[in-house]
């Protein structure tokens, strides 16, 4: 196969993929936020109608879908970060693919305690408290 | 008396050329805006989702009385307010960016586009509205 014509920054590799995986985890993040607004907007209705849709996002499946929720903002933060470092800092095109390495490592390191710490409260609600 | 020469393409680009035509820089706010945006949103949003879904009992404490807790300090309501605005912006900016990208027929990208001006208005004015007339005390 041949390779990518030198010095493309978004074809093929880090570059493309990246960029990919920003836009499909800005757009979700954007439908979700549509539906945020609304169900935060329920305490304008009454604190029941509001406890009852926030229920919803306590219950097992809701909360392993809250992960991917984080997942996906917290990669979108890390390369948006790295996006800017590529705009703005002189040597950021060069170390463009250490970075996205690094910001994958980073993901790593905050989403394992992150998940643990989320599903525990979920566990725990479910099954009582260990401690 | 003194020599006038016109400036290099200057009987194009007055009228005739495609920055001319549109909408002078706003590309350009809008890319700015969007790395001036995404890095305030990295510390808002972050710091909401770890509030939110990772500290102390994570979203199982969240109920009318916590919001109402957190929206008696103007600092939340700032910082929500400010997060809500930002964020708004900046995804139906990234938004608008995918419809123009893959949109073919002009036609569909401008109303894919209006609906979407419509939602983000219906929801940035719903969220201002909320914080700014959330009542704890109502029944």
């Amino acid at each position: 196969m041949a390779s990518a014509p030198a010095g493309t920054l978004y074809r093929g590799g880090e570059g493309m993929w990246s960029w990919v995986a920003h836009r499909i985890t800005g757009v979700a993040v954007f439908f979700f936020l549509l539906v945020h607004v609304m169900d935060t907007a329920l305490v304008r209705v009454s604190p029941s109608a509001y406890d009852v849709v926030i229920a919803t996002y306590k219950t097992p499946i809701v909360n392993v879908m809250e992960v991917g929720l984080v997942g996906a903002v917290l990669y979108h933060a890390l390369n948006g970060i790295r996006i800017v470092l590529v705009d703005f800092w002189e040597p950021g095109p060069r170390h463009q693919k250490a970075m996205f390495r690094g910001i994958i490592v980073i993901w790593l390191l905050l989403m394992i305690p992150g998940t643990y710490f989320m599903l525990i409260h979920t566990i725990e609600s479910l099954f009582g408290s260990t401690s | 008396m003194s020599l006038e020469i016109a400036d290099p393409r200057s009987g194009r680009t007055a009228t005739g050329s495609a920055r001319a035509r549109s909408r002078g820089n706003f590309e350009k706010y809008s890319w700015i805006f969007m790395r001036v945006s995404g890095l305030v949103l990295v510390f808002l949003v972050l710091g909401h989702l770890l509030i939110m879904n990772v500290l102390d009992g994570g979203v199982q404490r969240i109920n009318f009385g916590f919001v109402a807790g957190r929206w008696s300090s103007p600092f939340w309501q700032t910082w929500d307010l400010l997060q809500l605005w930002l964020a708004m912006l900046h995804g139906a900016n990234g938004m608008r960016t995918v419809i123009n990208d893959y949109a073919e027929k002009p036609a569909t990208a401008f109303r894919l586009r209006m609906l979407l001006y419509v939602v983000t208005v219906f929801i940035v004015a719903l969220g201002t509205l909320v914080i700014f007339t959330f009542d704890p005390n109502i029944a």
